[in-house]
């Protein structure tokens, strides 16, 4: 699964849409805008950034039935959602992405496939048309097929070029996504080249955020500030000549900043995640979070998750924060930041996101930047997302790579 | 009525929404939505009397007038009218016809 949800880029729209849903009206009127449906763990790539689960291999085994994702896809319409992320590990490993998108269309959600392009072919991109899919997103590594390859671990340089081609024929919109590290952030031309020669019309360059297994593989994939600027001028450049039509996200990385991202818009504001096996998340990486008991679809409906579980009203306003958080003039900014980067580094899920200046974990951060420097952490092989590594984190037998973390990432 | 000498939108236009982008009543919401990848915008009442009209054959003018004759008490309503569709065009939600 590539980052894109969660990138800020995705939901500024919509903040920008209801300003009048301040963060205490939250508390009893919020409703979900985005049911982001992971549908299975399983995917055919083992990209490095993954920020799928380490553990997924556990939730491999009990995915979620047909007629189970279409009472999820109801019940979340039912209580406001509208966009609708049809998202894994990849989801066209399932054989009922069909069924999902004709129900999608039925209820009024707008659809979107977030795949990786394996698994597209002529037969299903046709039966998503008629069903009614509204776009698909997909994932480009780079420019090169080399670095496609390696980031991978897969051979899908040439797939991905023509499934591009595919969506594009089939008169969909082209929405793609480039998870940026430090193997692809030197070619950000090249690569806002080839989007604009592949016809897209949105691109989101989503700066790798650590979580899963790219928290693991953090010192081997951060870039450098310096490449982080660079990108961003380049990117800059490209918007500003009028003739480059083409919508670009530039997902800024929060470890080069000193105020933490406004997770998921706010907890339990407007996204809603359900999980390949029911697990019902307010984010992708909640389950790092120490005593929480996520509340899932197969026990009760959405409604009930939404609305009064104890995980979804736990960090819901400022009311739980602790200071420098709780009397920060900027509070309402960025609620915080993100619950789980805040515990996976520090081991305090009430504590300010480390990346915050003001922060008293904030040596964290600049202690990882320093660490991605070092040719020695540097020199460590990458963990690659796939089921033979995720059983060995689960067996204990990467511990060195995931001990100085207070969850598995 | 004072944007229209300065303003992108003429009243000869003709506006359609966007490009995969869908417009759409919510019951949840009590509001207007449009849809599009990657995002969604919502509507505060008069915006969504705006595009509801555009059925791709209307005039800036046409609705302007349809939207005198549905309100005739709203005061100074064609600036709003007119400073709505040159959001809507700048934001992308419309493509000239």
């Amino acid at each position: 699964m590539t980052q894109a949800s969660l990138g800020e880029s995705v939901v500024q729209k919509t903040v920008h849409a209801q300003q009048n849903n301040g963060v205490a009206a939250s508390l009893t009127h919020t409703q979900p805008l985005w049911l982001l449906a992971e549908v299975t763990y399983r995917c055919p790539l083992h990209c490095a950034f993954c920020y799928n689960p380490t553990d997924y291999d556990k939730h491999t085994q009990n995915e979620l039935t047909t007629e189970q994702w279409l009472q999820a896809l109801r019940d979340a319409r039912k209580l406001g959602a509208l966009q609708l992320g049809i998202s894994g590990g990849e989801p066209l490993l399932r054989d009922d992405i069909e069924d999902i998108v004709v129900e999608a269309k039925k209820l009024g959600y707008y659809s979107n496939l977030i795949t990786s392009g394996v698994g597209l072919t002529e037969k299903r991109i046709q039966a998503f048309k008629e069903g009614g899919l509204d776009h698909i997103q997909l994932s480009m590594h780079d420019i090169t097929e080399e670095i496609n390859n390696f980031i991978t671990n897969t051979k899908t340089f040439e797939l991905k070029k023509k499934v591009a081609a595919m969506i594009k024929n089939h008169g969909y919109p082209m929405v793609l996504n480039v998870v940026i590290h430090r193997y692809n952030i030197g070619h950000m031309r090249e690569i806002l080249e080839m989007a604009q020669a592949l016809g897209a019309d949105y691109i989101e360059l989503a700066n790798t955020q650590y979580y899963g297994w790219s928290l693991v593989n953090r010192s081997q994939l951060m870039p450098t500030k310096e490449q982080v600027d660079e990108a961003e001028a380049i990117t800059n450049e490209f918007r500003a000549n009028p003739d480059n039509k083409m919508k670009i996200f530039f997902v800024v990385p929060d470890y080069f900043s000193d105020r933490p991202k406004k997770c998921m818009n706010g907890w339990g504001e407007v996204f809603m995640i359900v999980t390949a096996n029911g697990d019902v998340l307010p984010c992708h990486s909640a389950r790092v979070l120490p005593n929480m008991q996520f509340p899932n679809v197969r026990d009760s409906g959405l409604a009930y998750a939404w609305q009064d579980s104890p995980t979804f009203n736990k960090y819901r306003g400022d009311a739980w924060m602790k200071e420098p958080c709780r009397s920060c003039s900027e509070k309402e900014n960025d609620l915080g930041g993100c619950r789980c980067q805040a515990f996976l580094l520090s081991g305090d899920a009430e504590a300010a996101d480390p990346v915050c200046s003001k922060s008293p974990h904030r040596h964290l951060i600049d202690q990882a930047i320093i660490d991605s420097k070092n040719p020695q952490s540097v020199a460590q092989p990458i963990v690659f997302r796939n089921d033979k590594n995720s059983k060995k984190i689960l067996a204990g037998e990467l511990n060195d790579r995931v001990k100085a973390f207070h969850a598995l990432p | 009525m004072t944007s229209a000498t300065t303003s992108t939108i003429a009243h000869t236009d003709v506006y359609a929404l966007a490009l995969h982008h869908r417009f759409q009543w919510e019951e949840a919401q009590q509001n207007y939505v449009i849809l599009f990848p990657e995002g969604m915008v919502k509507l505060h009442g008069g915006a969504g009397e705006v595009l509801k009209r555009l059925d791709g054959k209307l005039s800036v003018a046409d609705v302007v007038a349809d939207l005198k004759a549905a309100f005739p008490d709203a005061s100074n309503i064609e600036a709003d009218i007119i400073g709505m569709f040159e959001l809507a065009v700048s934001k992308g939600w419309l493509r000239k016809l």
